[in-house]
């Protein structure tokens, strides 16, 4: 053999590729479309899409009174509609300037927690099977199926409740509901312990976990994280803490935080231990139930109850005249946040006197939490941005809006 | 044909209209019957959530309902999947995509459309939603709700393969 | 430290700045020209005693026909360490819908500009990357603004009505063989 010019090494020669990640993917929780530029496995340049569930839930509330739009935000986060109702009533109340009986603050604490603890539910199954097991989903979903029952047995929906009502709760509960729930508040922390025994200390989990989207604590607050994804990073912001609404000035518990830098195996940690906290929190708030009526004495503002309006003229004309015009409201502004499980949740609304709001604006924590991807995935491996996605915990419906 | 008038002289139970069955293991019936009952057992859905409906989606997959049993496995890739949930708020934005998903499934291929939101556009009609994701696509069963409940999922899932096992002589054309 | 007083802060130090104070169930809104937002937002973040660490929200907002100046940019700021929060309204006229970007100050402010970019068309100068985020990048219209109708308008986006021709399309098709 011969040949004619000498064997000279060339350099390998590679090039950048681009890959377009969603919407339909199984591990982008929903429509989320995600750019990737991709040197080999690394990812160079990641840039998110969103807004393929955008709705116009923002322009739909300004067109409908402030009773009526209730049930767009059981549709934001649809998770965990509980705690948007929650937040939503509460930004609703602030602007009226009315307050909810002592009886319906425990309630919605109550169930508050109960969408926290369905919602954390999903986040743990649904990162843990992206990652690659499938046991701890199964398990955790007949868990949340448990609460689902409970939320049907309270008010006839499973997802979208819309149990809290602007002044209160829409009913009150059962003694049956309670006992239920107490029953299966006892045995809830065993079945977390179950989850841990599969995940926490299982060595395929804290290698895709550990130093994974790393991000620090002042870097954390200029990007506006809140929930798990800051509390991840050390820092013990939680409204719940920070301005108590509702009962949460009255029930003890504890904000648990991660290290600074928080990773998602901090982040993970952190979740878990609010499920414990939760647990908690409706354990104390069955105990401490007071008597009472559960909707607020404003009838400026709140329905009659159904059972008079059926009976009486008077009842009657007030729920008409409340439900074609709305209230009527002091001109002004409020800013209400709330704590839901993905974070802060706002909502702004601009009164301009009538039963309508002139602005309504939803602060969506998943909106501002997928922001951060790009800065969480940008130089790390391409396996990670499905570690990423699953440890922001986003919702579209609420990103979007 | 001689084996099989010979065979109808004996015993053959008419199990059910235009199936005859003689033990241990002779079965006569039509193609389309054979056909309809191999994919109607096993079909397999696409992956593909849109919004709210898609959690109740994933609770009618999972360990309380479990899905499995009626032979329905999801896949993530259109390709291999026979049908499709069209689970949630189909927004402007997003119908190009529902669309090309449902272009790349092998026929043949059925839609279920599921809540309101996917039937008619429900509480959202707003400059951005479709009203209906009929206007694009070809629904073969609405399951209705906001969000339905997994029930309801099984019960648009009989209905559709209801809709299979009637169906005569459709192995490929274009929708 | 109470709103009020960071309200006062902001007039002493920027009162060229300065339009409008206004208090309603204990939440302070402060109105300001949009000139020098930049420099206020810094001042804000960066002095020990106020140190408004938290950009909690960034939003437009249109007062049509209610308002000299049509719209506005609403900044809610929080102090995780001081545990206090005040409200910031920036006028933008229609004349002039530009104002400076925050996101040197909060870089999370990035999205919400986007986001008040492509619901109102107010133009965010120095942003690193404003194009629509929420609606398809040909759309035409900006749905928040007041004189957009619910529904949208008469003209149907051309994306959609794409998307409808080639249903109809795959519906008509006929094999020919």
């Amino acid at each position: 053999m011969e040949h004619s010019e000498p064997i000279v090494e060339k350099p390998f020669e590679t090039k950048e590729l681009t890959v377009s990640m969603g919407p339909q993917h199984p591990a982008t929780h929903g429509v989320l479309r995600l750019v990737l530029n991709l040197d080999g496995e690394n990812v160079v340049k990641c840039t998110p899409y969103v807004g393929y569930l955008h709705r116009g839930v923002e322009k739909l509330g300004e067109n409908r009174t402030y009773l009526a739009a209730l049930p767009l935000s059981d549709r934001l986060d649809y998770i965990s509609s509980m705690n948007n109702n929650v937040g939503y009533v509460n930004a609703v109340e602030k602007l009226f300037g009315i307050e909810a009986p002592e009886r319906a603050k425990y309630i919605r604490t109550m169930v508050a927690e109960m969408g926290r603890l369905s919602s954390h539910i999903i986040w743990l199954g649904t990162h843990v099977i992206d990652i690659g097991a499938t046991t701890p989903f199964l398990l955790a979903m007949a868990q949340r199926e448990r609460i689902l029952d409970l939320f049907e047995m309270l008010c006839g929906a499973r997802l979208t409740v819309s149990y809290p009502r602007v002044g209160g709760v829409r009913n009150d509960i059962s003694q049956e509901f309670l006992d239920t729930l107490y029953e299966f508040v006892l045995e809830f922390p065993h079945r977390i312990d179950d989850y841990e025994t599969l995940v926490t200390e299982n060595r395929i989990w804290k290698d895709r976990t550990m130093g994974v989207g790393v991000i620090s604590a002042k870097e954390a607050v200029n990007w506006g994280l809140t929930g798990g994804m800051l509390r991840g990073s050390g820092i013990d912001y939680d409204v719940r803490k920070y301005v108590p609404y509702d009962a949460y000035d009255k029930v003890d518990f504890m904000v648990p935080v991660g290290r600074d830098p928080g990773d998602c195996y901090d982040r993970y940690k952190v979740r878990v231990e609010e499920m414990r906290q939760a647990n908690r929190i409706i354990k104390q708030c069955v105990e401490d139930l007071p008597a009472g009526p559960v909707m607020a004495d404003a009838p400026k503002f709140t329905l009659p109850p159904k059972d008079l309006v059926l009976k009486d003229m008077e009842h009657l004309i007030h729920q008409f005249v409340l439900i074609t015009k709305g209230p009527s409201v002091a001109e002004g502004e409020v800013y209400v946040g709330t704590e839901v499980p993905k974070g802060e949740l706002g909502f702004y609304f601009v009164s301009d006197g009538t039963g309508k709001p002139y602005r309504m604006r939803v602060r969506a924590p998943s909106y501002v939490h997928a922001s951060v991807l790009p800065r969480l995935s940008e130089g790390g491996y391409v396996a990670d941005v499905i570690a990423n996605i699953g440890t922001i915990d986003i919702v579209l419906g609420e990103c979007d809006r | 044909m001689g084996l099989i008038t010979g065979l109808q002289s004996v015993s053959l139970v008419e199990v059910e209209e235009g199936t005859r069955v003689m033990a241990p293991n002779i079965i006569i019936t039509s193609f389309d019957k054979l056909i309809n009952w191999g994919r109607r057992s096993s079909l397999w859905p696409m992956t593909f959530g849109l919004a709210c409906c898609a959690i109740e989606m994933m609770a009618t997959y999972a360990s309380h309902n479990d899905l499995d049993r009626m032979g329905i496995i999801p896949r993530g890739s259109p390709r291999q999947s026979d049908f499709m949930f069209i689970a949630g708020t189909v927004t402007k934005k997003m119908s190009e995509i529902v669309r090309r998903v449902y272009d790349q499934m092998p026929e043949p291929r059925y839609v279920i459309s599921v809540g309101s939101c996917a039937n008619s556009g429900g509480i959202f009609n707003t400059y951005s939603t479709v009203q209906g994701c009929d206007t694009f696509l070809p629904v073969d069963v609405y399951i209705p709700g906001c969000p339905p409940r997994p029930e309801a999922f099984i019960e648009g899932i009989i209905r559709l393969q209801e809709k299979i096992k009637h169906e005569e002589f459709r192995w490929s054309r274009w929708r | 430290m109470e709103p009020l007083q960071i309200a006062e802060k902001i007039k002493e130090k920027f009162p060229e700045s300065w339009v409008d104070v206004k208090e309603f169930r204990g939440q302070v809104s402060v109105t300001l020209k949009k000139e020098r937002i930049v420099e206020i937002c810094s001042f804000l973040h960066d002095d020990p005693d106020l140190s408004l660490d938290y950009l909690v929200d960034l939003c437009g907002a249109d007062y049509l026909g209610k308002k000299e100046k049509r719209f506005e940019v609403v900044y809610h700021l929080y102090s995780i360490p001081l545990r206090h929060a005040i409200r910031l309204k920036a006028e933008v006229p229609e004349s002039d819908m530009k104002i400076d970007s925050v996101v040197p100050v909060w870089i999370g402010a990035n999205w919400h500009e986007r986001e008040a970019y492509d619901m109102f068309g107010i133009v965010f100068r120095g942003h690193p990357d404003l194009r629509r985020i929420l609606l398809p990048e040909t759309w035409e219209g900006f749905p928040l603004r007041k004189d957009y109708p619910l529904q949208g308008p008469e003209k149907e986006w051309s994306g959609f009505l794409d998307v409808l021709d080639r249903a109809k399309r795959y519906r008509e098709f006929e094999w020919t063989d």
